[in-house]
């Protein structure tokens, strides 16, 4: 067995193994229930599934400029992925969504929810604020928590 | 090989594209969006791979900058209801229960 069939089966091991990660992650996107369930899903498509094929990609075309830019978008696809992955649970959390399954178990009492995980209200209103044009003690969203707390001293 | 790549690629691009169109929440869509960027990303490295021109990665890696920037765009106009601008009447879906109490607070520690 020569080196380059090695590395050629090498690389169809890489591709076939990424390509069944992007379609376990995007099945898993459509069959799951829960918006909470499918980010799992998301995340197998951005890490596996993109790292394995690209890598797969590396292996397929020998060493040249060509390594270097797949190199390239591994690396911006690791960093931008988990922290896109990360901003879109953030906003889903900061907006009231809960996973279904812990809320039911907390109403029946199979586990006990800490005060942070607590969801606030059921659907969270759309306020529209007005901020004074005579610069007014009503605070602004922005630096709402600050003077709140300098008026509590 | 890279042809098969290709292939696999598609099919979870139109699988992704199901949970796009069919997300209850604002959230499912904004993530199946970005694993689709993600997917395309793939798909045109395969693509230019498969047909022989691999300057397609060029493209690529800038398709996956562009992704991630408009990911975090999408998110942060549905929640501020701007980008940038710092306009006199701002709008901001915020929970109302817990500012008013701080405003009434704030004001019988003043009192």
């Amino acid at each position: 067995m020569s080196w380059e069939v090695f590395i050629d089966a090498l690389a169809w091991l890489f591709v076939l193994s990424g390509s069944f990660f992007l379609f376990i992650g995007s099945l898993g996107m459509v069959r799951l229930k829960d918006f909470w369930a499918r980010i799992h899903a998301a995340s197998i498509i951005d890490s596996a599934g993109a790292g394995l094929l690209l890598f797969g990609m590396m292996l397929g075309t020998g060493f040249s400029l060509i390594t270097v830019k797949l190199v390239l978008i591994v690396l911006f696809l690791a960093i931008t992925g988990p922290t896109a992955s990360h901003a879109v649970v953030n906003a889903a959390f900061s907006i009231g969504s809960r996973p279904k399954d812990l809320l039911e178990d907390a109403t029946e009492g199979v586990v006990e929810l800490p005060e942070w995980m607590q969801q606030k209200s059921e659907k969270p209103e759309v306020v529209t604020k007005r901020k004074k044009a005579s610069g007014a003690k009503k605070p602004t969203t922005r630096n709402r928590k600050p003077a709140a707390k300098k008026g509590t001293k | 090989m890279f042809a098969f790549a290709t292939a696999a690629i598609s099919v979870c691009m139109i699988l992704l594209m199901i949970r796009l169109f069919a997300g209850p929440t604002l959230y499912d869509r904004v993530a199946a969006l970005n694993q689709f960027g993600t997917c395309t990303v793939l798909f045109i490295g395969a693509c230019g791979l498969a047909f022989g021109r691999p300057d397609f990665l060029d493209i690529a890696l800038l398709y996956a900058l562009i992704n991630f920037v408009g990911t975090i765009a999408v998110l942060k106009f549905f929640r501020y209801r701007r980008l940038g601008d710092e306009p006199e009447e701002i709008e901001m879906i915020v929970d109302t229960s817990e500012d008013e109490a701080d405003v009434e607070a704030s004001e019988g520690a003043k009192a």
